[in-house]
């Protein structure tokens, strides 16, 4: 039994990417453009959460998004394709140094 | 949704061997949904941190501060051991949230109800169940439950109790209790039959994810559409 | 912060030399995974150098298995914190395969068969630093940890070491790959904790 599953549900994505989001954003829907299939964000399959979070579509694997979240950023790409952006997330409480 | 807010751990109780529910306080908790989970944030001394998800096990108390996590220790994790059984009570952790609209269920989701848990998933059913239980849902409404043994039935006397609403099914895939029709084995399309029609029954499915790959493919088979089934896999 | 989750101490540690900072040593071998274990037989495998003008040059399992073969025992470093020694490997160094092809290339791709990518400088995959390695601690390498064959350069981050690989392409300008593309170090560098771009 691990801790970190091999996939987990596009759900497990609602507190990262709950960070730069003002709406839920795991009831989003699309169309997968490799395929066609349709998925909320909640039904992607969602692979990590280390190094970086990757959900990809759950009929063909083509992947959907990419989150990665280091202690001052998060960093989100949108499809496959290269250029991520890194929101700044706020400032963590005095006392607290993330490594 | 937004930050993270301070969690006290008021109380903890026993569900199984390595199943813990958590209760903790949160001040101006905004409320939640059934089915929805909180991240709870872990932060060392040396300022290590490290993030996890937790299912909320039972609806909002209305205006209330408390929240209840179910917490399944998983053997050299990081940090699920240490929640179940190590961090004091009184002591606090951060948590946000509530988390995630899709997995969620409330009584104004009219029509039959199908649950279907296995081993610790049975805690966002669970507060399903209670949310349920408290309505006036006249709906019927059927939990399958898959654990290995009975003695990892989580809630065992709630759901003894919870029998006249709702009709509770355990499906034992190790050890089955002396007595049993069924023989001890994973969930099969017989576990089915009898179950609500699939024209307007919603499927709300959690557990491992081989399980909820598996019991999946059934109700697709079974002819239960693939958006009347919602499912949340922790691996 | 002293006030929070008391008692909780992460995996941490100190380790004296050989641990890099930030790291903790493990006996474990963790799976990392971005995507599905993709399935190649050995003999639908092959490998494939691709120049930067776009020459290419192909080795198939069996003339993979009839190169020169070392066998590396190093300490491996992951950017998820843990660290591991002593694995032992076999496989071909990659000065085997890049000797086969003239390039004026300063940097290398290498591209695996489930779409990932990982970027390098050529020098820091010549002159024995990087292996195309195809068994692990005795026995033929398993897919959840790259198998049929995957790539260790132990001196870099272990993303480095693109699990599946199928090829390496040649090129003049560094091209970021799967994790450097969303965050993560270009060249990531475990004794300097080259962990994110800004690092």
């Amino acid at each position: 039994m691990t801790e970190h599953p091999l996939y987990v549900d596009g759900n497990a994505l609602a507190g990262p990417l709950g960070e730069v989001f003002a709406v839920d954003p795991t009831t989003a829907w699309r169309s997968c453009p490799s395929c066609r299939l349709p998925a909320t964000l909640a039904q992607l399959h969602v692979y990590g959460p280390e190094p970086g979070l990757t959900a990809r579509c759950p009929g063909c694997a083509a992947v959907a998004l990419r989150v990665v979240t280091q202690p001052e950023y998060l960093w989100l790409q949108l499809g496959g394709g290269a250029g991520a952006f890194r929101f700044t997330l706020p400032a963590v409480a005095p006392g607290v140094r993330r490594p | 949704m937004h930050g993270w807010r301070r969690a006290r751990l008021t109380e903890r109780t026993k569900q199984t061997a390595t199943g813990r529910t958590l209760t903790f306080e949160v001040p101006h908790w905004p409320g939640h949904l059934p089915g929805q989970h909180v991240d709870v944030r872990l932060t060392a001394d040396d300022g290590y941190q490290a993030v996890r998800s937790y299912s909320l096990a039972a609806p909002a108390d209305a205006g209330g501060d408390r929240i209840e996590l179910g917490v399944q220790a998983a053997f050299g994790g990081e940090v699920s051991p240490y929640l179940a059984d190590d961090l004091p009570v009184g002591a606090e952790v951060e948590v946000m949230g509530p988390l995630g609209g899709w997995f969620v269920w409330t009584p104004q989701d009219h029509g039959p109800l199908l649950l279907i848990a296995g081993g610790s998933g049975v805690v966002p059913v669970m507060a399903m169940l209670r949310a349920r239980a408290a309505s006036a849902s006249g709906d019927p409404c059927t939990l399958l439950y898959s654990v290995r043994a009975p003695d990892e039935v989580w809630y065992a006397t709630e759901l003894d109790a919870a029998a006249e609403g709702v009709r509770v099914r355990l499906l034992y895939t190790r050890t089955a209790p002396e007595g049993s029709r069924r023989p001890a084995g994973r969930i099969t399309t017989d576990d089915l039959l009898g179950m609500p029609p699939p024209t307007d029954t919603r499927c709300y499915v959690c557990g491992p994810t081989a399980f909820v790959e598996h019991v999946g493919e059934l109700l697709l088979a079974a002819g239960y559409g693939p958006d009347r089934i919602r499912t949340e896999r922790f691996g | 912060m002293g006030d929070l989750s008391p008692g909780f101490r992460g995996k941490t540690h100190a380790f004296a030399g050989r641990l890099p900072p930030g790291q903790y040593p493990t006996e474990s071998f963790p799976v990392l995974s971005a995507g599905p274990t993709p399935d190649v037989p050995t003999d639908r495998w092959s490998f494939t150098l691709t120049g930067e003008a776009g020459e290419s040059r192909s080795w198939t399992w069996d003339e993979m298995m009839a190169l020169p073969q070392e066998e590396p025992t190093v300490d491996i470093h992951c950017v998820t914190r843990w660290s591991k020694f002593d694995t032992r490997w076999r496989g071909v160094p990659l000065d085997v395969f890049l000797d086969a092809m003239e390039t004026a290339a300063d940097f290398v791709v290498a591209e695996s068969f489930d779409g990932y990518t990982t970027n390098l400088p050529l020098e820091d995959v010549t002159d024995g630093k990087a292996w195309l390695a195809h068994s692990f601690d005795g026995f033929a390498l398993s897919p959840d940890h790259g198998g049929p064959a995957r790539l260790v350069i132990p001196h870099l981050y272990f993303w480095k070491s693109a699990k599946w690989v199928k090829g390496l392409r040649l090129t003049l300008d560094d091209e970021p790959g799967f994790w450097e593309s969303a965050g993560y170090h270009d060249y990531g560098d475990p004794w300097r904790e080259q962990r994110y771009w800004s690092d």
